[in-house]
């Protein structure tokens, strides 16, 4: 048994350059699917998922319609879509509006992946100049899930990680080396 | 139970008394989306569970309908990912070039941004003339707004960027007229176009159509629900008849899968087999 069985992550400004950092430290037998929602400009990320893809021990692909969450993939929510959880455990993309200036939108994914992983879900939210993130590490929170922070102090631009803890009392505050750390070991196997 | 589960209980419930007064069926859309809307709804009326929405379905007619109204995403816009307007005419139109009239189909219009654009197309690529336009979507609402043809003036910057990189021949001006904050498309795009009400889950097939599109409408629904909707596309294409989907949107895995062929993988324009 796991504790966990998924993670869900999101960026907003400055947060290329965390994702440089982070990603690279997870192993390509990563026990959980990760999913990543980064605001970026409508036309930006297939160079960012093919940067990633070489970078990374981990696959890295941009998220498909219906396509079944695996362990070892990380999944890059496409630019211009929401991208949701379905109770199967597959995900959805749509266009429905913009949720805090933002589609894809970190609230839409991580409030969809409470719902139907409740205490399963690791939610990270770090650098970024909006509060996207802030209602969904609630939800997440709520459904008795894991809620990780990127220390503010330490994050490019902190204003996204200090709504987020505005909004919900937050498990973890780290800088980004720690959050690397924690999540390969809250993937661990329970004993 | 979890709090999560018996709202998706009630969600049951609620889609089904929608389904069965009204005829609407949400039952087979992609569940966390439709639940996000359904929320969404429901929190900008007094009732505080999802349940309570159901008697009020029921009993107000126009509550049910600004509901219903609001669980159809209307989002769109002209020249919608340029490149594959690029490939139509490349690769779809010369074809449809060789038929003595070719009968199109736009399901899922929604506003009908989508439909003046591959109007202009036809114009610019000499077919408009040969071509019966249908044009369908199950939002009235929608649909009034399509036929009207009027869309906010500061919309058109950017559609005059995607037209141009879309392969537009002429100035995207040519094509509307400013007037206050609307533009007003040209009469001569609308002249062989027919909206009309259709429902994708509910209504039947359209007879020999060349050209069926149906963008961004297929992510809303579920892998049972596509599966019959791609049949319905199967059936009312001809023999060579073209189907293009949205951008992530695709046949691959689907029922129908052996009936096309690929054109186009990436831009999604497939072509009906002629067997
Ligand atoms: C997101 S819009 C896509 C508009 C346009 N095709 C585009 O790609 O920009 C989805 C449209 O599908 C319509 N739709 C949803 N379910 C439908 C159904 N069962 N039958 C017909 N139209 C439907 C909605 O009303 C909405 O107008």
């Amino acid at each position: 048994m796991r504790r966990y069985q998924l993670v869900v992550m999101g960026v907003s400004a400055g947060g290329t350059t965390a994702l440089k950092i982070l990603l690279p430290s997870f192993p390509a037998d990563y026990p959980l699917p990760i999913i990543v929602v980064q605001h970026l400009h409508p036309t930006q990320t297939n160079f960012l998922v093919t940067h990633f893809n070489a970078q990374c021990a981990l696959t890295v692909k941009e998220a498909d319609e219906k396509e079944p969450l695996l362990p070892g993939i990380l999944y890059f929510a496409p630019p211009n879509y929401h991208l949701l959880i379905e109770p199967d455990r597959t995900l959805s993309l749509s266009i429905d509006e913009k949720v805090n200036y933002s589609r894809p939108s970190i609230d839409v994914l991580f409030e969809s992946a409470a719902i139907v992983y409740k205490t399963g879900v690791i939610g990270v939210v770090m650098t970024g100049a909006n509060n996207d993130g802030a209602a969904g590490l609630r939800a997440i929170k709520e459904y008795g899930g894991l809620a990780v922070v990127q220390d503010p102090a330490t994050a490019e631009v902190p204003y996204m990680p200090q709504a987020a803890m505005a909004a919900t009392s937050v498990d973890h505050v780290l800088p980004l080396a720690d959050i690397g750390a924690l999540l390969r070991e809250k993937a661990q196997l329970l004993l | 139970m979890h709090a999560a589960d018996l709202e998706t209980i009630e969600i049951d419930l609620f889609l089904n008394a929608l389904y069965q007064r009204y005829g609407y069926d949400f039952r087979q859309y992609a569940q966390a989306s439709i639940r996000r809307r359904i929320k969404h709804f429901q929190a900008r009326t007094h009732y505080k569970r999802i349940s309570d929405l159901i008697p009020a379905v029921l009993y107000d007619e126009a509550f049910a309908h600004s509901a219903i109204h609001d669980f159809s995403i209307m989002v769109t816009e002209m020249f919608r990912d340029p490149t594959f307007y690029n490939a139509v005419r490349e690769k779809a139109l010369p074809y449809l070039k060789t038929f003595p009239f070719i009968k199109i189909w736009h399901a899922g219009c929604a506003t009908g941004e989508e439909v003046y654009s591959l109007a202009i197309v036809l114009q610019e690529e000499g077919l408009y003339d040969r071509a019966t336009i249908f044009a369908t979507d199950f939002n009235d609402s929608a649909l009034q707004t399509a036929r009207e043809g009027i869309y906010a003036l500061k919309e058109i910057r950017q559609y005059t960027k995607n037209y141009q990189q879309a392969g537009g021949t002429r100035s995207f001006a040519d094509y509307y007229h400013a007037q206050y904050e609307s533009a007003i498309m040209e009469q001569s795009l609308k002249k062989n176009v027919t909206f009309a009400n259709h429902n994708l889950v509910t209504d039947g097939v359209f007879s020999e159509v060349h050209l069926i599109f149906c963008r961004n409408v297929l992510i809303y629904f579920d892998k049972t629900l596509q599966n019959r909707v791609l049949n319905l596309f199967a059936d009312s294409l001809s023999y060579g008849g073209f189907l293009c989907l949205g951008s992530k949107e695709t046949l691959r895995f689907s029922d129908v899968q052996e009936r096309f062929k690929v054109i186009d993988d990436h831009e999604k324009i497939y072509q009906k087999c002629t067997t």
